[in-house]
C-alpha cells in the first residue's frame, strides 16, 4: 500500500510535469494549428543554459532557471518570427514538417555540445528526501508537484480571465472573425511560442533533476512523451492536456515501479508505456478525450 | 482552426509546368513526341552508368549505393503516403524494422549464440524476403483501423508511438531478433545464385572480381527501379487521383464516391509494404542488424528524404534518399580536405553531427523557399530554360475546390 501511494505521488508529480510540457504544445496548437515538434527541443535549449550558467559560472539557482527560461523563449520566440511566421499560408502540415527540422537542428547542437557526459542541473533539492504523511517522497518530486500546480493554475486564470488570453482562444476558436474583432493574430501567435518556451525550460527542468541524471540526449526523448499526453487528451484542449499529462505520468510511474510484476511486457516497459495508453485510447476516440471531433462526416 | 487542417499539403501543388499551361478542365495535352524521346534516352544513359558502375567503383561507393536504394524504395512508400495520400507518419522505420527482421528471422536458421538461442524458419531467401514485405504490410494493415481515422495530424504522433513501442519489442525479443546485440542476416539467393561472396569460386566480370557489394548492387538497382515504376502507376492511375483527392479535401473525395478510409488504409499498407521492402535491402546492406538502427532517428530522416526530394514525387523521394542516405559517410570519408570538419571523436563538428545539421537546415531551407522540394526547383529549372515539358511530377486535376478556397 505503502508503495502504490508512493507511487501514486511520484506519478501526479511526473504527470504534472508532462502536463507542463503538453500546455505549451496545446496553446501553440490552438493558437497557430501548428504542432510544433520542436517541443523537445525548446526543453533541452533552455535546461542547457540552467545547468551551463549554474554548473560553469556558478550563478545562483534561481538566477540560472530564469535565464534557462530566457534563452527557451528567446528561441521560441526566434523560430516563430524567422520560420513559423513567414510559412503561416502553408498548409499546418508542411509548418509541422519544418519544425522537425528546428528539433532535428537544435538537438544535435545540444548533443554535440554535451558530447558523453551528463550535465548535472545542480537544483537545490539534490537528491533529499521528505516524509509526507509517512511517505518518503524525493524533494525534487514535491518541488515538481508544487511548481506545475501553481503555473498550471495560474495558467488557467490568465487564460479565461486576463484579455490576451481571452484574445488567444478567440483566435483558436475563429481566427478570420478574431481577426475581424482587432486581434492581432501574429502578436497571439508568437504570445503562444513564447508561453510554450517558459512552460518547457520550466519543465524540463523537472525532468533532468533527481530521479533521473541530469541534462543528456536522451533527455529529449522523455520529452517527446508529453506528445501522447497531449494527443490524448485532445490536441485542441487545455484541460486535456492536463488530464493527457497526468495520465500518461500516472501510467508511466506506475508500469515502473510495479516493473517486476510486468517483467512479462519486456524491460524498460514504463518508457512506452505513455504510447501505449495513447494508442488505447485513440482507438475509442479518434480525437481523444477532450478533443473537439471533426464533424465534416460524408 | 478545424478546417485548415483538413486541407493537407497543398505543398506540392504545381510550381512547375503543370499548373501553367493546363486548360482550367484539366483535360490532359497531348505529349510531345521529341521531349519523351529525350527523357527515355536519358534514363537508358542513366540505367547505362548505374548498370556499369560496379565495374569500375570500389567497395566503398557500392556499399553507400546500397544503403542508397534501401532508402530510396523505404522513401518511395514514405511519399505516397505523404505526397499522396497526406497522411503525415513518423512510424516509417517500424515498418522497414518489420521488413529487415522479417527477412532475417525466416531466412536465417535457428541456432544458439552464445547463450541465447535465436529462432528462424531457415525459408528460401526469395521467399523469405516477399514473407517479409507481406509482413510488414501486415503490420500496416494492424495499424490501418487507427491510420484510417485519424486526421493528418494526430497520425504523425501516434504514429511515433510505433516506432518506440516497435523498438521496445525489438529489443526484448531476442530469440527473433538478437536483441541489443543484433542479429546476422543471410545472405540472399535467387535460382542458386548467392549474392554474398563465397570463397569457393569468383565471379569474375570483365576481369573484375565480383563480391557481395557488386552482386547486391544489381539486386539494389532491379528493385529500386521496379519499386519506382509501380509507384509511378500507382500514382497516375485510379487510386492515385483518389489519394490526391483524399489529402486536399476529404468531404470532396467522399461526395466524388472515394471511399475515404479504405483508400487511407490503403494507402498505409502499400506504404509499409515499401518499406518492409526498404527493410530488406538495407538488412541486406548491412550485414547485421542491430534494434537501435531503427529509432526515432531513422523515421525522421526517412521524412527528411520525402522533404528535400518534394512530396509526392517519385524522382524527389530517390533523390532525396541518395541525398540523405550518403551524406554522412561522404563527409566521413572527405572529413580531412572539407573545411570546418573534425574527425570524430575530436573537439568539434564532426560528419556525423555535420551531416545531420546539413539535412535538418535542408528541411527547413526547402520548406520556405521552395516547398515542392528538389523535384519542384529541378522542374522550375528545366521550365526556365524553354520550358522542357518535363513530367517530374505526375499529371494532377485541379479540382474545382482549389479556385473557390
Amino acid at each position: 500500500m505503502t508503495q502504490f501511494l508512493q507511487l501514486l505521488v511520484a506519478g501526479v508529480s511526473l504527470g504534472a510535469v508532462y502536463a507542463l510540457l503538453a500546455l505549451g504544445f496545446v496553446v501553440v496548437f490552438k493558437a497557430t494549428g501548428v504542432v510544433n515538434f520542436a517541443h523537445p527541443a525548446l526543453l533541452m535549449v533552455g535546461v542547457y543554459a540552467t545547468a551551463r550558467l549554474r554548473g560553469v559560472n556558478h550563478v545562483p539557482f534561481a538566477l540560472a532557471l530564469l535565464a534557462g527560461v530566457g534563452t527557451a523563449v528567446a528561441l521560441a520566440l526566434l523560430v516563430q518570427r524567422l520560420l513559423v511566421h513567414p510559412m503561416a499560408a502553408n498548409s499546418v502540415i508542411a509548418v509541422s514538417i519544418m519544425t522537425i527540422g528546428v528539433d532535428v537542428v537544435a538537438q544535435t547542437e545540444i548533443a554535440r555540445r554535451l558530447g558523453a557526459d551528463i550535465l548535472p542541473i545542480g537544483d537545490p533539492w539534490q537528491n533529499r528526501v521528505s516524509s509526507v504523511f509517512g511517505l518518503t517522497v524525493p524533494q525534487t518530486r514535491l518541488a515538481a508537484l508544487a511548481s506545475g500546480l501553481v503555473l498550471i493554475a495560474a495558467f488557467f486564470a490568465w487564460f479565461k480571465l486576463s484579455t490576451v488570453g481571452i484574445a488567444m482562444r478567440a483566435v483558436a476558436e475563429d481566427p478570420e472573425t478574431a481577426a475581424l474583432m482587432g486581434v492581432r493574430r501574429a502578436r497571439v501567435a508568437a504570445l503562444a511560442w513564447l508561453l510554450a518556451g517558459a512552460l518547457a525550460a520550466v519543465a524540463g527542468l523537472f525532468l533532468t533533476v533527481f530521479p533521473a541524471p541530469g541534462l543528456e540526449p536522451a533527455t529529449g526523448a522523455v520529452a517527446l512523451r508529453a506528445f501522447p499526453a497531449a494527443i490524448l487528451g485532445g490536441l485542441d484542449s487545455t484541460g486535456g492536456a492536463v488530464v493527457g499529462g497526468l495520465v500518461v505520468g500516472l501510467a508511466e510511474a506506475l508500469s515502473q515501479g510495479y516493473a517486476d510484476q510486468l517483467s512479462f511486457l519486456g524491460s524498460g516497459f514504463h518508457t512506452v508505456m505513455p504510447y501505449a495508453v495513447m494508442v488505447l485510447v485513440l482507438l475509442v476516440r479518434p480525437s481523444g478525450l477532450f478533443g473537439t471531433r471533426e464533424l465534416s462526416r460524408v | 482552426m478545424s478546417d485548415s487542417l483538413t486541407d493537407v499539403v497543398p505543398v506540392d501543388r504545381p510550381t512547375g509546368s503543370d499548373d501553367r499551361g493546363t486548360d482550367p478542365a484539366g483535360a490532359p495535352e497531348p505529349r510531345r513526341r521529341g521531349p519523351v524521346r529525350a527523357r527515355y534516352a536519358v534514363a537508358l544513359a542513366g540505367l547505362v552508368v548505374l548498370l556499369a558502375l560496379p565495374l569500375y567503383a570500389d567497395a566503398f561507393w557500392l556499399q553507400l549505393g546500397l544503403f542508397a536504394f534501401a532508402a530510396a524504395v523505404a522513401a518511395l512508400g514514405l511519399s505516397l503516403l505523404l505526397g499522396q495520400a497526406g497522411q503525415l507518419s513518423l512510424g516509417h522505420s517500424f515498418f522497414v524494422a518489420v521488413g529487415a527482421y522479417g527477412y532475417t528471422a525466416l531466412a536465417g536458421s535457428s541456432r544458439t549464440v552464445g547463450v541465447s538461442r535465436q529462432a528462424g524458419l531457415a525459408l528460401p531467401p526469395a521467399v523469405a524476403a516477399v514473407l517479409a514485405v507481406l509482413l510488414a504490410g501486415l503490420a500496416g494493415l494492424l495499424f490501418s483501423p487507427i491510420a484510417a481515422r485519424l486526421r493528418g495530424i494526430y497520425l504523425g504522433i501516434a504514429s511515433l508511438g510505433l516506432v518506440f513501442v516497435g523498438q521496445h519489442v525489438l529489443f526484448n525479443a531476442p530469440a527473433l531478433t538478437g536483441g541489443f546485440n543484433g542479429r546476422n542476416v543471410p545472405d540472399f539467393t535467387l535460382l542458386g545464385f548467392r549474392f554474398g561472396t563465397s570463397s569457393e569460386e569468383t565471379l569474375f566480370v570483365l576481369g573484375v572480381p565480383f563480391g557481395r557489394e557488386e552482386k547486391l548492387w544489381y539486386l539494389g538497382v532491379a528493385v529500386t527501379a521496379a519499386a519506382y515504376l509501380c509507384y509511378r502507376n500507382l500514382v497516375r492511375g485510379r487510386p492515385g487521383r483518389a489519394l490526391r483527392a483524399v489529402r486536399d479535401r476529404e468531404a470532396m473525395a467522399a461526395i466524388m464516391g472515394v471511399p475515404v478510409s479504405r483508400y487511407k488504409g490503403y494507402a498505409f499498407l502499400v506504404s509499409s509494404m515499401y518499406a518492409g521492402l526498404g527493410g530488406v535491402l538495407l538488412a541486406l546492406a548491412f550485414g547485421r542488424i542491430v534494434p537501435e538502427t531503427f529509432g526515432m532517428a531513422l523515421a525522421v530522416e526517412y521524412l527528411a528524404m520525402v522533404v528535400i526530394g518534394g512530396l509526392g514525387s517519385a524522382g524527389g523521394a530517390v533523390l532525396g534518399a541518395v541525398f540523405v542516405s550518403c551524406l554522412p559517410a561522404v563527409l566521413e570519408r572527405y572529413a580531412a580536405v572539407l573545411p570546418g570538419l573534425a574527425p570524430a571523436g575530436s573537439a568539434g563538428v564532426s560528419p556525423a553531427v555535420a551531416a545531420k545539421f546539413g539535412y535538418g537546415a535542408a528541411v527547413i531551407v526547402l520548406l520556405l523557399v521552395e516547398p515542392g522540394g528538389a523535384a519542384a526547383a529541378g522542374s522550375r529549372l528545366l521550365a526556365a530554360g524553354r520550358r522542357f515539358g518535363c513530367r517530374v511530377r505526375s499529371r494532377r486535376i485541379p479540382h474545382p475546390s482549389q479556385p473557390a478556397r
